[in-house]
């Protein structure tokens, strides 16, 4: 692919309109009401260990979504995706893995 | 000046790299993503150590989730202030970035109040210090570490408030925002995931 014709392919992808402050603020109600929800099954003691996936799903959608409107991943290159993503799973593996060799789950 | 001659004038700056993105901002995702491996092995330390202290205080004795939640939501809300500046700033709406921007800082800095409000507590109250136990030197850590992290943000921010009034803050120059936005979403997203995982978790009676 020419220079030129990567450059307008660039230029093509940042033309994606970012989203409007109406959006923005719909996310961040969207948010109030996950943290709400999050506080809200923590007084549930019935649910016992199955707290955890839901906590867990929760706490996900909140990262999802700042990850995709607010740091803009879903309307920028890939890369920056590619390349946040790996740190995070990267992360959660070493995270397992430290968790799991201490007997965490045990 | 409107968001697409912003992003125009973004990639040309961009043009003379091998992927056709900015440098800067490639690194500043790096750096995020090496951030997430440095908070996920303190997430992991303090998760190995749960349950190990010989002495208390515990979470259950300190953890007040009432009072962390709201220090969440204005955590949240400052996020929402954040990208509401840099959508100002696209827009060429430099009052109202700089409105939403302090607005940011100063959310920041109450989160950090509520924080120094919590940590004055488990000391002075609860007498809980990181030689205490366990769970005192993990949770101090990783919430400290957390903590300098949001302090260097209010820094930054308020950098670049103060750099709008000589003439710093442009919208041709807003990847200089959009770096600062980076990093403060990524501050909430660790908080987020903390929120859960040590507040949350550590207190739930249904264990």
């Amino acid at each position: 692919m020419s220079t030129d014709s990567k450059m307008n392919k660039t230029i093509d992808s940042e033309h994606h309109d970012h989203p409007s402050p109406a959006k923005y603020f719909k996310v961040a109600i969207t948010l109030v009401i996950i943290t709400a929800i999050e506080v809200g099954v923590f007084y549930i003691e019935d649910l016992k260990w199955g707290i955890i996936p839901v906590l867990v799903v929760l706490s996900g959608l909140k990262f999802g979504l700042v990850a995709m409107f607010y740091m803009h991943l879903k309307y920028d290159s890939k890369l920056f995706s590619s390349l946040f993503f790996a740190g995070v799973v990267l992360a959660s593996c070493v995270c397992i893995a430290l968790m799991a060799l201490f007997k965490y789950f045990a | 000046m409107d968001n697409t001659s912003v992003m125009e004038n973004q990639t040309e700056n961009a043009h003379e790299t091998t992927t056709g993105l900015n440098n800067r901002k490639l690194l500043m995702w790096l750096f995020l993503g090496s951030d997430c491996m440095f908070f996920g092995s303190l997430i992991a330390t303090y998760l190995v150590h749960q349950g190990k202290s010989l002495v208390g205080p515990y979470p259950v004795d300190v953890f007040d989730i009432p009072t962390t939640s709201v220090s969440t939501f204005v955590l949240l809300m400052s996020s929402m202030s954040m990208v509401l500046a840099y959508s100002a700033l696209n827009r060429g709406n430099l009052k109202g970035f700089r409105i939403w921007i302090l607005s940011t800082a100063i959310m920041g800095a109450t989160f950090l109040a509520f924080q120094v409000f919590e940590f004055r507590t488990f000391v002075h109250h609860d007498h809980l210090t990181p030689q205490v136990n366990l769970f005192g030197s993990t949770f101090f850590t990783l919430t400290g570490i957390h903590g300098a992290h949001v302090t260097l943000g209010v820094i930054w921010l308020l950098s670049l408030y103060f750099n709008s009034f000589r003439g710093g803050v442009t919208p041709e120059r807003s990847l200089d925002v959009d770096l600062a936005a980076l990093y403060w979403h990524f501050v909430d997203m660790v908080w987020i995931i903390i929120f859960t995982v040590v507040y949350l978790f550590g207190v739930f009676r249904g264990f």
